[in-house]
C-alpha cells in the first residue's frame, strides 16, 4: 500500500497532464461539430473516396454527419493514439525507473519483497490507466452533452471500454519490457505503441496482412466494427489480453531473478 | 564460537557473467560487534554488501545475516536492519521529511521523533527538497533513514564519503550509541584510521577474498614492526630475509621497512653495519595493511 500510494502520488501530476491534453483536445473536437456538421455532406464524400486510406481508418463505414461517426473517428483516434503512448509510457517505466533514478537500492534494501513491489507497480499503472479514462470519458460526456446532442450511451462506453483494454494490453506488455531494462525505455514504449497501431493500419489496407489484426492491439478498438457489431471483437481481443497477461508473467519471473544495480 | 554471529557467509561467490565480483568470501561477524571491512576500490566491498541484502543474487556458497538465510529469509533480514548505500538517491520531489517518512512506513515503523533529532544532531533541514541536496547531505538523510528504528544490524557502505570531520565525527558518535544499545555495526571504508579509530575488529578484503580478519587490537600487534635505519644499510645487505615489506625512503643513507620475523636475524645484519639511528616502532593499521596488500601482490 506504500509503495503503490508513493507511485501514484509520483504520477500524479503527469497523469493530470495527459488526462487534460487528450480529454480537452476529444472536448474542442466535439465541439467543433455543429459547425462542421452542416459541411459533412462533402467531407463524407471525401472521406469516403479515398481508397485503402479511407478503409485503414474505417472510414467507409461511418457516417461523418452523425455525432456518432464523427466522434469514433476524431475522437477515437485521439484517445486510440494518446491513450496507448501514455499507457507505453508508464508500463515501461514502471520497474525500469527504479533503477534509472538509482532508486532501487533504497527501496529494495526495506522490508519489501519484490514480488510486492511488483504488484503495487502493476496496481497504480492500472489505477492510472483508469484514471486517465474516467477523467476523458467525463469530458467526452460533458461535451457531447454541451453541445445538445443526444449521448450515445452504449456505443460511448463500448469505444471507450475499447480503448481502455487497448492502452491496458499495450501497458501490461510495456510492463514486461520494463523488468529487463535499467533506463532508456521511454523509446522502446513508444516503439511498441506506433508498431501496434500501423500494424492494425497495414492490417486494414491489405486483405493478406489481415493476420496481423490479431497481433495489433488497436484490431478490436476499430470504431466502425464497434458501432456496426454493437460488441468487441472477441478474437481480436482474446489474443491481446493474451499478450498482457505474458507481459506480466514475465514481468514478475525477471524481476523476481534480477541483480538490482 | 562464544557469541552468535550477524553476519556468517560461507564460501559466498558472486560472479557477474565471466567477471569476478566476490570468491569463496568466508566473513563472520559477531552481534554487538563494530566492525570494519576494508578495502580498495573495487575489492568486491558493495558487491557483498549487496548480495547480503538480496539486492544481487549469489553465484554459490551462503550466508545468513542475524540467523536468517539471504536466500530464502530476505524480508526478515531487511526488516532488522538499516542501510547506508555507498551513493544514495531518493525519489524526485521529495522533500527531506517525507524520504525519512517513506522509510519508516516502508518498515512499518513509527519513529518519526527520533528522525526529528537526528536531524537536528545532523544539522539537516527536513522541509528541503532531496534533489536540490548536495551529496553529503543526501548522505545524512540516508544515515536517518538506516538509523531511525534502532536498527539490530547497520550496514553502512562507504558511510563518511561526503561528510566533513565535524559531521564525521557526529556520525560516528551516532554510531556508537547504536552500538552501545546492542546494534551490531557493519563497515565498509578504504580509509583505515577511522576503522582504527572507532573499530574492534575489522577484516580486510582484496580481489573479492578476505585477505585477514581479526580484532583490530590484535591486528595491530602481529608482531609486525616499523623500522627505519639510517647508516650504510642498503637494500641489498637485506636481500634473502623474509617477511620485508620497503616503505618510501625519505634520504638516501635511510632505509624504511616493515618487518615481520624473527628479529635476531635483522640484528645480526645490523651489527655489521654503521649505523647512526634506528627506530623500531609498532606500524599503524594502514601500515599493516599496505604489508599485506603488497605480501598479496608478490604471492601472484
Amino acid at each position: 500500500m506504500t509503495v503503490l500510494k508513493q507511485e501514484i502520488h509520483m504520477q500524479q501530476k503527469m497523469l493530470l497532464i495527459w488526462s487534460l491534453a487528450i480529454g480537452l483536445l476529444i472536448a474542442t473536437c466535439v465541439l467543433m461539430f455543429p459547425e462542421m456538421k452542416s459541411q459533412m455532406g462533402d467531407v463524407n464524400e471525401m472521406f469516403s473516396s479515398m481508397g485503402n486510406f479511407t478503409e485503414a481508418f474505417g472510414m467507409d463505414r461511418l457516417d461523418f454527419g452523425t455525432i456518432i461517426g464523427f466522434y469514433s473517428v476524431e475522437c477515437g483516434n485521439i484517445l486510440g493514439i494518446g491513450g496507448a503512448f501514455f499507457a507505453a509510457i508508464v508500463g515501461v517505466s514502471a520497474l525500469m525507473k527504479e533503477e534509472r533514478d538509482h532508486t532501487a537500492e533504497f527501496l529494495f534494501s526495506h522490508p519489501v519483497s519484490r514480488k510486492k513491489v511488483i504488484t503495487s507497480k502493476l496496481l497504480s499503472v492500472l489505477s492510472i490507466i483508469l484514471i486517465l479514462n474516467a477523467i476523458v470519458l467525463v469530458l467526452s460526456v460533458v461535451s457531447v452533452a454541451a453541445i445538445g446532442e443526444e449521448i450515445f450511451w452504449k456505443e460511448l462506453f463500448l469505444i471507450h471500454l475499447a480503448y481502455l483494454l487497448m492502452q491496458l494490453e499495450i501497458a501490461g506488455i510495456c510492463f514486461g519490457i520494463s523488468s529487463f531494462l535499467t533506463r532508456g525505455g521511454l523509446g522502446i514504449g513508444i516503439g511498441v505503441a506506433c508498431l501496434m497501431y500501423f500494424l492494425n493500419i497495414v492490417a486494414n489496407i491489405s486483405t493478406s496482412a489481415r493476420f496481423l489484426k490479431y497481433v495489433s492491439a488497436f484490431a478490436y478498438t476499430d470504431t466502425a466494427d464497434i458501432i456496426e457489431s454493437g460488441h468487441l471483437e472477441l478474437k481480436y481481443l482474446l489474443p491481446g489480453m493474451v499478450f498482457m497477461i505474458a507481459g506480466v508473467v514475465i514481468a514478475y519471473v525477471r524481476y523476481e531473478k534480477k541483480d538490482l544495480r | 564460537m562464544g557469541k552468535a554471529l550477524a553476519i556468517d557467509t560461507r564460501k559466498l561467490t558472486k560472479s557477474y557473467g565471466g567477471s569476478r565480483g566476490i570468491v569463496d568470501l568466508d566473513l563472520k561477524v559477531e552481534e554487538g560487534d563494530f566492525f570494519g571491512f576494508i578495502g580498495p576500490n573495487g575489492a568486491g566491498k558493495s558487491t557483498t554488501i549487496r548480495t547480503l541484502l538480496g539486492l544481487i543474487h549469489l553465484t554459490s556458497g551462503g550466508a545468513t545475516v542475524l540467523g536468517h538465510d539471504i536466500v530464502n529469509e530476505k524480508e526478515k533480514i531487511l526488516s532488522k536492519i538499516g542501510y547506508l548505500p555507498s551513493e544514495i538517491f531518493f525519489y524526485p520531489k521529495m522533500r527531506v521529511k517525507d524520504a525519512i517518512r517513506y522509510s519508516a512506513d516502508l518498515r512499518g515503523a513509527s519513529c518519526s521523533k527520533r528522525a526529528q533529532e537526528l536531524c537536528e544532531r545532523l544539522d539537516l533541514d527536513p522541509m528541503k527538497k532531496v534533489e536540490d541536496l548536495s551529496l553529503g547531505n543526501r548522505k545524512k538523510v540516508g544515515i536517518v533513514c538506516a538509523v531511525q528504528h534502532h536498527p539490530d544490524l547497520l550496514i553502512l557502505d562507504e558511510p563518511t564519503s561526503g561528510l566533513d570531520p565535524l559531521m564525521q565525527r557526529e556520525f560516528f558518535s551516532i554510531l556508537t550509541e547504536e552500538n552501545r544499545e546492542g546494534s551490531t555495526i557493519f563497515f565498509s571504508s578504504h580509509i583505515l584510521s577511522e576503522v582504527q579509530a572507532y573499530c574492534r575488529s575489522a577484516a580486510f578484503i582484496k580481489d573479492g577474498s578476505i585477505l585477514l580478519s581479526d580484532k583490530v587490537a590484535d591486528l595491530e600487534q602481529t608482531g609486525t614492526r616499523k623500522i627505519t635505519v639510517t647508516g650504510s644499510l642498503t637494500r641489498e645487505k637485506l636481500q634473502g630475509i623474509p617477511g620485508i615489506t620497503y616503505t618510501e625512503d625519505a634520504r638516501e643513507d635511510e632505509l624504511k621497512f616493515l618487518y615481520r620475523g624473527d628479529i635476531q636475524k635483522l640484528l645480526t645484519i645490523l651489527a655489521g653495519e654503521k649505523i647512526r639511528d634506528i627506530t623500531i616502532t609498532e606500524p599503524s593499521l594502514e601500515e599493516i595493511f599496505m604489508h599485506y596488500y603488497e605480501a598479496g601482490e608478490e604471492r601472484k
